[in-house]
This record gives structure tokens, sequence and C-alpha cells, in this order.
């Protein structure tokens, strides 16, 4: 196990910059998650530090030792694809084995058999070792590719979106299970997603990335209850943080051209009036779509209020964000002293 | 517009049975959704609502016409494919009009037409575009204005946001049902995903293995499942399951799980044997004090809530707190169950013990 | 029985299309069961008007295929004692006695070597350059592919002058290995093209797995790619193999005698008055053996392969 640091990395493919000059650090033992939209640069950051592709400018350390030059196999990590990692003319067992039995490592048998036990035992995939890839469910493949980097102790585990080929149910699942993995080996991830379930749920750290740079970096609760900025606060939060003009609900902090309001952090029953256009019943929350001065407006209710399309109510902001025309964070000298209200 | 009843609708695959004797209304101008996991005969059923699959037996009835053996093209609605089925050759504005110049309409009347469908959907910049170089949400959006331009009685759409990655999926999703606000036509969707049957429909149908479990509103459905396998389809995470071995008698309201005496809804039914008590990880508190024990052994951050898995003796429990509640991983908790949420279950038959919250069949207020 | 579906043929569409594609196989189907049964027949039958359909089958075709004969007097045939074989016999029922071998063992032979030996040479190089093609930045690439191809544009045989020249100052004419060096030569660009297609299907994530895991570029091809292009790799051999099997051109202008493959040779076995059908027909009957059994063997890939990946799961 090992930290990993990047000074200054950048790559460009063609005409689009993938990742622009970045640093990160990557303590050891930490489970660090990338997120941000497709095209953010995320897997290409990935992809460096595995040495699937050479930076245009800057430097990765894993372990202290410059990586620079080094193959993917020199560099002792382990990675997860999204998809297509296992080999489907080869059985379960013989696609755990083939990490082991490389060049590089060169494992004896007798532990080879020993590590695959463990590994399948964790994974729960000890009675599908001898079929063949291709007869497996799509979460039990993506078990064993997992499983696949699991046999190995390699310096860092990458994860690139592991879990986004499977159903809602195995990811809960699958979820809890890396995140235990990681309790339980004390090991580095670098895991790449676009699932802010994900990001917030296994993280220790949630880097996020805005067109190959790294905008916030922190722990999952500093990022969600203090983003750098609107793009940021965009990114976690379900429903989404709603965006509106920063003067909607009266006066706001010099600079401040935009309020972020997240549907939680709206008080209801008193300030404006709001239009209340339509109910989202998800079972165990309510959603509440509004209508302001021509704006929408997400909110939550009481999962069986009794307000209906049509009826009006009002609301005011309770721990409001206040972004600057760039969108980067305005901070109210009033509200951070803590909730006035 | 158009109210669609079906009858017993049933079909077979040569011995294979995709559809079992379904029946359900689909009212006037609703936003209706027929979900399930794949394979459970959804898409058969709005095939066949459709005209794309001959029933084996029973009747469809669109707006009041029993249509169930005639073809598609006679049934005036329009169908939304998964992989949008766009003509590759043609731009967007011949993609919409195709299926006005098919019928023979005049020039005048489909440039008309075509204008407000691209109004409605807000694509009129992108008429002229080949449809090869645009993206899958607005792929999607050509092939909804090729289904509104006919004014159809009703939509049919199969997953049609099946294709989209997540972040336009959500954006699709909220689209589309405020298109269905402005419309008002009846549409019928198909979909496995229980948070877009939930988020968008007016009513669901559950289906499983080619039988209806349930149908209802979504709230209805999420707070009383007829099945555990409603139960454990609609909800993430879903309801947990604790089995025992027990009895319950009509006009009871405790039942005894290991050592612990539990609260639940008057129940309107006796019942023993192996037994489910089901519980929504939102009515699982924690309380020191109570006799249930479980072992927390994961904790999620969700921002405003948490997510803790907790093991116990009759199996795994997740419950839903607010993200601000301590909770350590390892330590041991009493766990409070809210009685009137409780749904008991009977293992044998999956289905729902009638009681104070699952009034007689299910329609309670 | 199920219901109709809209998007199934129906029982009567289905009758018709089975009798169409029975009516067709029988058409194709024809001319091979007609060498077949030529080769079966006596010289006579062979060239009877109107055609025998019913005849006494004959081995007459396949022992003139294999040996060289002269004619005796009807004296010294009876001095001869009792005919040793069944060939002998057919033999001298015409007044003839066997001479010796022909050369058509050995011109099936020098087929099976230049055809299997440059269909082999083909897919390794093939393979090789389509996996560089596929995975690599050479530097232009699309140039270079289309280069490959350009010498598939024009008929092989209209280079068959300069090449009849070049063989002879290089000693490789009338070789096996200038024989093998050709159809490699014009098979390649096939292979390359072919194989390219299958190599790009394959996801790159398995390589770069292996890559992670230990295993140089060289043993990721050989572990992960060579298996999972079989079906492509197996394709495209029966598209080379055919190609050099068949190839008549070359190999009449290019080889006499040593190296002569089978085409040139069948058609000039000579019989009594003329070509001797049934002989040829037996050539031909066995000359088709290999070809069909290999396809046979990898009948299941190229089913697969031959939709060029569409219908790959």
């Amino acid at each position: 196990m090992a930290e990993v640091i990047l000074r200054g990395v950048a790559k460009r493919f063609g005409a689009t910059e993938a990742v622009r000059a970045l640093d990160l650090d990557i303590p050891d033992g930490a489970f660090v998650v990338l997120l941000g939209p497709t095209g953010a640069g995320k897997t290409t950051l990935l992809r460096l530090v595995a040495g699937l592709e050479r930076p245009d400018a800057g430097s990765i350390a894993i372990a202290g030792q410059d990586v620079r030059g080094v193959t993917p196999a020199g560099r002792n990590v382990a990675m997860v694809f999204q998809q297509y990692s296992l080999y489907p003319h080869l059985t379960v067992r013989q696609n755990l084995e083939f990490p082991l039995k490389s060049p590089i490592l060169r494992t004896p048998p007798d532990q080879i058999a020993a590590r695959i036990g463990e590994v399948a035992a964790v994974l729960r995939i000890s009675h599908k070792l001898d079929n063949k890839a291709t007869e497996l469910s799509g979460g039990e493949m993506q078990r064993v590719s997992i499983g696949r980097a699991l046999v190995r102790a390699p310096a860092i585990y990458l994860m690139d979106e592991p879990l986004s080929s499977l159903d809602a149910k195995l990811r809960a699942d699958l979820r809890i299970e890396l995140k235990r993995i990681h309790d339980s080996l004390g090991a580095t991830f670098l895991y790449v997603t676009h699932d802010q379930i994900e990001a917030m749920t296994m993280a220790t750290h949630v880097g996020v990335l805005d067109e190959g740079r790294l905008v916030q970096f922190g722990t999952p609760r500093a990022i969600y209850e203090d983003p750098v900025s609107l793009y940021v606060a965009t990114r976690l939060g379900l429903p989404r943080i709603n965006a509106l003009p920063a003067g909607l609900f009266g006066e706001a902090p010099a600079g401040a051209v935009t309020i972020g309001l997240r549907p939680e952090h709206i008080r209801q029953g008193e300030g404006r009036e709001a239009a209340v256009t339509r109910l989202e019943h998800l079972g165990d929350q309510t959603r509440l779509h509004l209508h302001l001065d021509g704006h929408d407006i997400v909110t939550l209710a009481e999962v069986h209020t009794r307000l209906k399309a049509g009826d009006s109510l009002a609301i005011r902001p309770e721990r409001p964000l206040y972004f600057d025309a760039e969108g980067r964070r305005v901070h109210d000298s009033r509200t951070d002293q803590g909730d006035r209200a | 517009m158009a109210e669609i009843v079906i009858r017993d609708l049933r079909k077979d695959f040569g011995g294979f049975n995709a559809v079992k004797a379904s029946s359900f209304t689909i009212a006037d101008g609703e936003f209706f959704m027929l979900l399930g996991p794949s394979g459970c005969g959804k898409t058969t059923t709005l095939r066949m609502i459709a005209g794309l699959e001959m029933p084996t037996s029973g009747e469809i009835w669109i707006d009041g016409e029993e249509v169930s053996r005639k073809p598609a093209r006679q049934r005036d609605i329009a169908f939304v494919f998964q992989m949008f089925a766009l003509y590759p050759h043609l731009n967007v504005r011949a993609n919409i009009a195709y299926p006005l110049v098919s019928q023979g309409l005049g020039r005048a009347e489909v440039a008309a037409r075509v204008a407000e469908a691209a109004a409605i959907l807000g694509i009129e910049a992108m008429l002229e575009r080949p449809v090869g170089g645009l993206s899958g949400g607005d792929r999607q959006r050509v092939a909804l204005g090729r289904a509104i331009v006919r004014r159809p009685k009703a939509f049919m759409m199969d997953e049609p946001l099946g294709a989209l990655d997540a972040e336009f999926r959500e954006r699709m999703a909220g689209e589309l049902r405020a298109l269905h606000d402005r419309m008002g036509a009846t549409t019928v969707y198909v979909t496995h995903d229980q948070l877009e049957a939930m988020q968008m429909g007016d009513r669901i149908v559950v289906m499983n293995h080619g039988v209806v479990e349930q149908f209802g509103t979504p709230q209805e459905i999420y707070d009383k499942p007829a099945t555990l396998f409603v139960a454990e389809f609609i909800g993430s995470p879903p309801m947990n399951f604790l089995p025992f071995e027990g009895r319950v008698a009509a006009g009871g309201d405790r039942v005894r799980l290991g050592g612990a005496d539990l609260a639940v809804p008057c129940q309107h039914e006796a019942a023993a044997g192996r037994l489910v008590f089901g519980v929504r990880p939102e009515h699982v508190t924690f309380d020191d004090a109570a006799p249930f024990r479980g072992r927390i052994e994961a904790v999620e951050y969700l921002g405003t809530t948490q997510i803790v898995t907790l093991s116990s003796a009759h199996g795994t429990i997740r419950a839903r707190s607010a993200a601000s509640l301590p909770a350590r991983v390892g330590e041991a908790v009493g766990l409070r169950f809210a009685a009137p949420c409780v749904t008991l279950f009977d293992e044998a038959t999956g289905r729902a013990l009638r009681s104070a919250l699952h009034g007689e069949g299910g329609a309670h207020g | 029985m199920s219901g109709a579906s809209v998007t199934e043929a129906s029982s009567g569409q289905k009758w018709i299309a089975g009798v169409l594609v029975i009516a067709y196989a029988l058409i194709t189907i024809m001319p091979l069961a007609w060498i077949l049964l030529t080769g079966f027949k006596t010289p006579p039958d062979s060239i009877a008007y109107p055609p025998k359909v019913v005849f006494t089958p004959s081995l007459e075709g396949y022992v003139n295929l294999f040996t060289t004969r002269t004619r005796v007097t009807p004296e010294t045939l009876a001095a001869l004692p009792p005919p040793a074989n069944f060939a002998e016999a057919i033999v001298r029922d015409r007044g003839m006695v066997i001479a010796g071998r022909s050369k058509f063992g050995e011109r099936f032979v020098n087929s099976v070597v230049i055809g299997f030996g440059s269909t082999a040479l083909s897919i390794v190089l093939g393979t090789l350059a389509a996996y560089a093609f596929s995975r690599f930045k050479v530097p232009l690439k699309d140039d270079l592919m289309f280069f490959i191809l350009s010498t598939r544009m024009m008929p092989p045989i209209a280079v068959a002058i300069p090449i009849f020249l070049m063989y002879r100052q290089l000693g490789l004419s009338d070789t096996r290995l200038g024989m093998i060096l050709l159809y490699t030569a014009v098979n390649i660009s096939l292979a390359v093209w072919l194989l390219k297609g299958f190599i790009d299907e394959i996801p790159r994530e398995y390589e770069e797995a292996a890559l992670i895991d230990g295993y140089t570029r060289l043993q990721a091809f050989v572990k992960v790619v060579l298996p999972q292009a079989a079906t492509g790799i197996a394709s495209t051999a029966i598209f080379c193999l055919i190609f050099a099997w068949n190839e008549y051109a070359f190999a009449v202008l290019l080889t006499s005698g040593t190296a002569q493959t089978a085409p040139p040779f069948i058609p000039t076995i000579i019989g009594i008055g003329g070509l001797d059908w049934p002989a040829t027909a037996a050539g031909a009957t066995l000359f088709l053996m290999p070809v069909m059994v290999f396809t046979i063997v990898l009948r299941k890939h190229l089913l697969r392969g031959i939709t060029f990946g569409a219908v790959r799961k």
C-alpha cells in the first residue's frame, strides 16, 4: 500500500485537453473517488496513473517512486474496468489466476489456489469458479473483475466505474462490499464514477473534476456542505440544488448573482408565495415542484402531504449558498456564523 | 385521447406463457407505467396494446372500440422505441413528417403540424439537420416528434430513456412528464426502473413472470405493497424483510420475533407458520432501550440522510436516518419499527396479510 | 398454439421461402453432383447422349487418374499372368496394361503444401499486421491500409509477366516456395483487412487489463487477443485457402514440373480418343475434398465470422 502523488499532470488528445495541470495527493489507505460528468477527464487521470497513457507534462509518484517511463506491469497497480475485463475464453478460476501467473509475479501454484479461495469467498463466487466467464450474470462478472484486482496486493487499486453496468440492488450491495474490503485491507483506492451516491457513500476523499481540472478535494461532507462553486454544488445532492437569481428572496451578499438552495434547505410556511405545479411521490420522499416568478424550484414535502398541484405555498431559504457571476462561492458573513433562523 | 381497457389479456410464445390473464384500465389522459424486471411480460403487454403482437386471448379496448385483432396501423396509436428507430437517411424534418406523408396529408398541413410538434419539443432549430449527428437526447426528442405529429389517441413508450446516460435520463424524464402535462394524451410507458416509474407515473402496474402483482398510484404501491416481490422491487434501498416462525390472530396487533415483541397494524386475517415482517428503511429508528438488537455493519452518507446497514438475528436491516445522527460501525443498537407502517407477509404465497394498513383488496385510503 | 405475431412470418410465407431455398440449393448442387457421378462412369457412359442417369458404377476414372497406361497386342495381353488387383483388371479390359504412376499424386501434394503453406503464412503475417494497424499509431495508417488493398484492385494476372521475369531471375520459377510467396502476397491484403475488422471489435480493455496484470504486449496478444480472434482467423483462413487452392492462371504460367499444382494438371489428363472425362471428374472430386473438409471443420467459426461480427454476442 502506498501514497500516490500527482504534480502538474497534463494530457491532451488532439485538440481536447483531457487533464490540465493537475495536482493530487492520494494519502496511503485513502478511498479517493473522482467525480465528474462524461468528459471531465476522470478516466484519463486513472489511465495516467495506471500507465496506460503517458502524460504530456507533470510527474506521478507511486510509493515515493517516480513512475515516468515505467510500464503498467512495473507500476504494481491493479485496475478494474467498467466492462470487458474478463477474458471470455477462460473460466472464472483462470481469470482470477491470470494476474498471479504473470511473468512479474510468478506465484507458486499452492499460493495461487489459496489466494483465489480467499477472494472467491469474500466476493461469494466460490461456486462459480469453474464456470466460463461468459456464463455469469452481469453482477457476477463484475464481482470476478473486482476479484482479479483483489488477488494481488498492489500499491493502489484503480477502479473505473466498476458498478455502472449493474442494476440498482447489486450496486447497493457491492458498494458496501467494496467499502468493507477497503476497511479490512487498509488499501489505497482511486475510484472513478459519475454516480454521486457512490462518491458520497464510499469515499474518504472526493475529488470533483471539471474539464480536466480538479476543482475541489475533500471529504464527502465538506464537498456537500461547503462547495467552492456552483458546479461542485450541483454534483452532489438529489434532487439537485436549485440555482436561482440571488435577489429572489431579498437581500444577497455583495457580488452574489446566484443563490443555491438545496431542496432540503427550504423552509415552508413563511416567506414568498410559490405555486405548486406537481408532486412526485417516490415513496420515502415526496418532491414538490414549485413555480416562483418564472423559476422552477424543487423541494421536499412530508411523504403524505395534503398539498396538490395548484396550491400555493410560502417558502424561505434556510441555509443558502451564494455564487458570483463565474459560479464561484461568495461567502455570506451573516449565514456563515451559523443559521440565523 | 382515449381510455384503454385490458381484459384477461394473455400471450403465449409456443409453450412459453409470457403474459397471464392481465386486466387493468388506463384512464383517459393518464401517464401509466408498466413496471417490472426484464422478462416480466411488460414489453409484450405494451406491444399487444400497440398491435405489434397479437394476443393469444383477451380483449383490448381503445376509446370504446375492441381492437385486439386489428393491425397496428388501424389503432391510431404512436410507438416510441428505446433505440429511437429514426430513418438515418432523412433529416429531422423528414423524419418527423414521415408518418404524415405516408398518410397522404397535404404539404401545407404537414409543414404546419411538423412546426407545431417541433415547437412543443423545442427542436425548431435542428429541423434541417441530419439525424446522424444528433446526441442521444435529441434523437429521442425527434422520435417523440414523430409520435406527437400524428395526434394519436395514445402513446406507447418502450423504455424510451433506457439508452441515455444517467444525467440525461433525469432531464429527459422531467421533459417527458412536462410534455405529457401540456398535451394530456394517454401514455403507456414501459420501464424496469422503479424510480423512473415512481417519478413520472400517475399510476403503476407492477408485473412479474407475466402476472400483474399490483396496480395503483406510486405512493399506494410503496406504502402498501401487495406482495413480497413488489415490496422488494419498489424503493431503494428496498423494504427490509425479517422472516420468522410465528402466528397472528385476526384483530391481533403484536408478533413475536425471537425475544422481541413487536407492534404491527391491527390484522384483519389470521396466519401462522413462516411469516415475514416487512418494514421500510425510513421506518426503522434507533432506541437503546428497544429489545430488538442489531449491530452496525456499514454507514453510507447521502448528504442529509444516511443509510445504516445492520446485522440482526433475523437478517440484514437497513435504516434511513438523518445524517447528523451518530452511528459507528461495530456498535450494537436497539431498533424500533414504526408499527402503523409495518406489513406482514405469508412467506409461502408472498402475499401481504390484510390489516389496518392493507385494507380489503388493498384499496384502503 | 401461439397467436399470430405481426413481426413473424406466417406459415404460408415460411413454406414459400422453404421451397425457394430448396430450389436454389438443387440448382447450385447440380454441377457438383454431376462431377461426382461422372467420376464413377466409364468413358463411353460419360459421353453418352442422352446423358445416362442410371449406369453401372466403375472405378475406371480413378484408375486412369492415378496411372499411365500403354496399349499392347491381344497376344501379349493373353500371355500375361492374371491381374494382381482390380486396377489392372480394369485396364486390361480396355486392351492396355499399367505402365506406371501418373503425376496426380505429386501435383496433389504440391497443392496441399502450397495452399496450406501460403494460408498459414498469410494468417501469421496478416494477424500481426492487422493487430498493429488496429492498436498502434502507425504513421500514414489510412494510406497504408489503402495501399494494401490496392493490390487487390487489379486482376493478379495483370502483373503476371513482371512476376514471371522476376521469378526467373530469382530462381523461384516452378518452386513451391515461389508459389507460396506469390499466393501469400495476393492473400495478405485480404487477410489484413478482414482481420483488422475482427481485432477492432475486441475491446482494448482486455489487453490493458493484461498489461496492468504484469504481462508484456506480446504475451497479452498471444494470451488474450488470439483466442478471441479465433473466429475471424478461421474465416479468413478459409478465404485464403480457397483462393490459393483454386488459383489457375499463375499456376499455369509459373509452374510446369516440380511445383505444379493440381488445377493445371487435371484438365491435361488425356485418355483414349481425347479427354478422359471420368478421370478428370475423379481428379476434380478428390481435389474438392481438402477445402470441403477444412471448411466443415471450421464451419462453426465461418458462419459467425462471415457476418463480420454483426451477430456477435
